[in-house]
């Protein structure tokens, strides 16, 4: 099949859908690449490395979307300047749209998109499970944002990220404090606290302190406890105490703080508003906000979409474009999502694609099946952060098994009552005695023993060695006898049985003497 | 001397084992358990000693007093890695100590029985021996497996069921034969035979059961040890060998099936039969590259690690590599990296293995986690250390429903961001399933005995 990748036309766009080194690694998958003469320039791939690589290139817009079967695309179709037409009408049944869709926000386009009758694989909705980490164009996007964000607000501050202690003078350390800790905000703690700032970063789920404390940071905790995990590992909305308690904190860091990089988002709402204006104007002179949540509206009430402002002495950098603003990094990187996708799709590398709707995560990244509209795909089956691991055997297994299981016990259960009555019936009154003894006992060693930590399995059994050691008081019982065979017998017996005791319980006592735990 | 005094004093030392069986339940309670134990058998034997009926103490001091020092020496000198060995030998003491007592208490001419009562005491003494004789030979074919003497993979002759059912049946007759002798000379040629058949019985059931299954034997023969020592309380009508044997006895039933429900495995499989007995099972399509790695970038990887977790196995074991691997993880804390163990339930050749080899080598016991506990974590793991271990972290468990090992819990090491195996070849595992984790894609090779390669990786770190 022919993959076509036309130019990105969205103002101020420089990606491009596959840089020019995944070119042979499409083609290796069986497909035909041509590309719009010009659609890599701005990302600094000139046409000349592309037909190097091994890709067609078409002059005309026109030409490029009517001969492929594939279109591989960055930003949501939109209004086409040179054609003054909408690039969703340029597709048509049996072909296939693969792009960053936001169906989620756009319903119109998602409508234009099905009455074209295509297919369209949306590359922000790769479902959040392990085995689509590959293609997770989100991921690789917020990665780069979170980098750019530091670089950014490095530029317009006017100050060095690391302490230094110069002949000129003593230079403390920047102060970065990073709100949202997902890709983004973690590639910015990882970048700001790579140039020598020191890095503080807050997020509302509480399982991603470790991931900040292990990029070196410091994480944040609010004196409230609410976990602000929601499903497929994105947060949700939190309470309003809660929000009040976040607000009070990002007010006094605020006065702290040389740069705040904000990266809070909710799928599907628009970004809340944590830094106030207020706490914006707080914030010492010479101070910057990043807010890379500006295309959903913002965290900061100060921010322009788009815009880089100064307010008061503090620039609130509301930049859309960042990962465009790395347009070669992001191309090759968007580049390798997609061709991840594409060999999900092309199993048998032959050049054709099965868009398998049994698959999950192809069902999850399909948004319009031959022109019908398959958005949302039911939820992911599991958390990114899976709370417990699932079970591998099917449940219905399960249970036939469960229930067999519960008539076995019950079956052993009435055998060993049958048992016990039927020894109570013939055995003499003697034997009962002992025999009640042994029962209760089989019942104690069984409760003691249930619960026992599986890193003392060792020493347990040897001291349960030590201890039926005890058969050393049968021989003591014997070596009396009057016939000296008997005496014999027990003799052997009570040294070997000595062996087993004072070796058993030495074995384990140099064992537990082992186990320690650090101060 | 008042006649309560005895029974007391087997109350109390009753009591202590209980105590002690319990203290090893937990970490902190597990010293003090063992102190419980030793006072209990201390008083057990001095009651029984002070008891008018035993006389000779000469004899019976000297015999104790080699018999214990005998064990204190090999006890103190055991290398950690040759637990296993040890505790298979010990427990053939048990069973062979049995196995006398109980032919003793039978030639015992002060004993006599009359009627129903006698007819109990001989099968009390046919139970205890021939349990006692099982347990005997069946841990001393446990101990030459785990000490390397004998093969390690199971031995299965052409109809060993059958053979086993034969045994099963000649000596339920000659237990019949045995209760209907009316003298003690004809009682005894059942008696010995059926002894000799356990023996053997033993061997062959013991022979039959591949090494990783090896810590199941050890806990069952374990168990066995103990019902001996309750079948020979019952034969000689003394409570505390009842009460001490059945607490040993069920306490290593339960702790087999912890065990055998940590594997997925069925108990009776176990006992029945070696592991992969379906015949060939590296059936499993294995397609990838084997990307192996130098002990300089391993250590590079390592140090620039958030998050490393260790796997030990029985490869560890062998290699004495527990010493080297502790330093290894004191090094990374120092540089900030958070380093953990992961503990499968049956890594190694007895439950707890490992945990006993990285206590030896003063790794703190906090940072030793089970598989349930760690399993979650994996995929926020940077770096997965697997040193020696194979079939306890082989994805073909839950992958592949085929496998032999399919539905046995496994530490799902492939989930980290990067899992480094150490090894000494692409050999299989005990349970000889082909691993695809070392043909997946951010799986790295470290070749080589496993001690060498992390003394090289701590030289280059």
């Amino acid at each position: 099949m022919r993959i076509g990748v036309p130019r990105e036309i969205f103002f101020g766009e420089r990606r491009i859908a596959v840089a020019p080194d995944s070119v042979p690694l499409l083609a290796q998958l069986g497909f035909e690449v041509a590309v719009e003469r010009g659609a890599g320039t701005a990302a600094g791939f000139t046409d000349g490395v592309y037909s190097e690589a091994g890709a067609t290139l078409v002059a005309s817009p026109i030409e490029l979307w009517s001969s492929a079967e594939i279109i591989l695309k960055v930003r949501p179709p939109g209004h086409h300047p040179d054609l003054n037409r909408d690039e969703s009408s340029l597709l048509s049944a049996g072909k296939t749209l693969i792009s960053f869709i936001w169906p989620g926000q756009d319903s119109e386009l998602l409508a234009r998109l099905a009455a074209s009758g295509a297919t369209v694989l949306a590359m922000d909705a790769v479902p959040r499970i392990s085995r689509a980490q590959k293609l997770d164009a989100l991921s690789s996007m917020a990665n780069i944002a979170g980098y750019r964000a530091v670089v950014e607000a490095a530029a317009h501050c006017g100050r060095f990220f690391t302490g230094q202690v110069t002949a000129a003078g003593k230079i403390p350390p920047a102060k970065v404090l990073i709100i949202g800790a997902g890709v983004a905000g973690l590639a910015a703690v990882g970048a700001a606290g790579g140039m020598g700032a020191i890095v503080r970063a807050f997020d509302t789920r509480p399982e991603v302190k470790e991931q900040v404390e292990s990029m070196g940071a410091e994480f944040l905790m609010l004196d409230f406890s609410e976990d602000g995990s929601g499903e497929g590992g994105y947060a949700k909305v939190m309470s309003e105490e809660f929000i009040a308690a976040e607000m009070k904190l990002f007010a006094e860091q605020a006065r702290e703080v040389d740069i705040i990089i904000t990266t809070a988002l909710i799928p599907g709402k628009p970004a809340p508003k944590l830094i106030l204006a207020d706490t914006a104007r707080a914030m010492k002179p010479g101070s910057v906000i990043v807010d890379l949540a500006a295309e959903q509206g913002g965290n900061c009430e100060l921010t322009q979409p788009g815009e880089v402002i100064e307010i008061g002495g503090i620039t609130v950098i509301g930049l859309t474009d960042l990962p465009s603003r790395m347009a070669a990094q992001s191309s090759q990187l968007y580049g390798n999502n997609v061709r991840h996708l594409l060999a999900e799709l092309c199993p048998d590398k032959d050049g054709q694609i099965d868009v398998n709707m049994e698959d999950e995560v192809i069902r999850g990244v399909t948004v319009v099946k031959n022109g019908e509209i398959t958005w949302p795909p039911p939820p992911p089956k599991v958390a990114a952060v899976p709370p417990t691991p699932s079970p591998t055997t099917p449940a219905t297994t399960t249970a036939v098994k469960q229930k067999s299981r519960g008539l076995g016990t019950l079956a052993a259960l009435m055998v060993a009552v049958a048992t016990i009555l039927g020894v109570g019936a013939v055995a003499p009154a003697s034997f009962m005695a002992h025999f009640t003894v042994f029962v209760l006992a089989v019942f104690v060693g069984w409760q003691v023993v249930w619960n026992v930590t599986p890193a003392l399995h060792t020493p347990l059994m040897s001291v349960t060695n030590a201890i039926s050691g005890i058969i050393i008081i049968g021989a003591l019982l014997l070596i009396d006898s009057d016939s000296a065979l008997v005496a014999t017998l027990a003799g052997v017996a009570l040294l070997i049985s000595s062996v087993n005791v004072s070796g058993g319980f030495l074995v384990t006592q140099r064992m537990l003497h082992m186990f320690r735990k650090d101060t | 001397m008042p006649a309560g005094i005895i029974p007391a004093a087997y109350i109390a030392a009753s009591i202590l084992f209980i105590l002690s069986l319990g203290g090893l339940s937990h970490q902190e309670s597990a010293r003090r358990g063992n102190l419980f134990g030793i006072l209990g058998m201390l008083l057990a034997i001095g009651a029984t000693l002070w008891d008018g009926a035993v006389t000779g103490y000469t004899l019976i001091i000297v015999l104790m007093a080699v018999g214990g020092a005998a064990g204190a020496a090999v006890a103190s000198r055991v290398e950690m890695t040759a637990m296993p060995q040890l505790v298979a030998m010990l427990h053939s003491f048990v069973g062979l100590a049995a196995v006398l007592v109980g032919i003793g208490s039978y030639l015992d001419p002060g004993a006599q029985f009359t009627d129903a009562e006698k007819t109990v005491h001989d099968a009390e003494i046919f139970l205890g021996v021939l349990i006692g004789a099982v347990t005997f030979t069946g841990s001393i074919a446990a101990f030459g497996k785990l000490q390397g003497v004998i093969s390690s993979s199971p031995l299965l002759l052409p109809g060993r069921h059958l053979i086993n059912l034969a045994i099963g049946l000649t000596c339920l007759w000659l237990g019949y034969v045995f209760l209907g002798a009316d003298s003690n000379a004809s009682g005894m040629w059942p008696l010995l035979l059926m002894t000799t058949l356990a023996l053997v019985f033993g061997v062959h059931m013991v022979m039959a059961i591949g090494g990783a299954d090896m810590p199941v034997v050890i806990s069952m023969l374990n168990s066995y040890s103990g019902w001996a020592a309750a079948a020979t309380g019952f034969m000689l009508s003394n409570d505390l060998l009842i009460v001490t044997g059945a607490l040993v006895g069920s306490s290593g039933a339960i702790l087999s099936y912890i065990m055998c429900r940590a594997m997925n495995r069925r108990f009776l499989a176990v006992i029945l039969g070696g592991f992969g007995t379906t015949g060939s099972s590296s059936a499993i399509e294995v397609t990838g590259e084997v990307i192996a790695l130098s002990a300089p970038e391993t250590a590079e990887l390592l140090a620039t690690a958030g998050s490393v977790v260790i796997v030990p196995g029985y490869g560890m074991a062998v290699a004495h590599a527990q010493h080297p691997v502790s330093e290894l993880t004191r090094n990374l804390k120092q540089r900030g990296v958070e380093v953990r163990f992961a503990i499968h339930p049956v890594a190694g050749r007895m439950p707890g293995h490992m945990n006993v080899l990285l206590a030896e080598a003063k790794v703190s016991y906090d940072i030793v986690l089970e598989m349930d506990e760690i399993n979650v974590d994996f995929p926020q793991t940077d770096v997965v250390l697997v040193i020696g271990a194979n079939d306890i972290v082989n994805p073909a468990a839950q992958e592949v429903p085929d496998s032999p090992i399919a539905g046995m819990p496994v530490l799902e090491v492939w989930k980290a961001e990067t899992t480094v195996v150490l090894k000494r070849s692409m050999a299989t595992g005990y349970a000889g399933v082909d691993n695809p984790l070392f043909y997946r894609e951010n799986t790295r090779m470290l070749f080589g005995d496993a001690k060498e390669s992390i003394e090289q990786v701590l030289t280059a770190l």
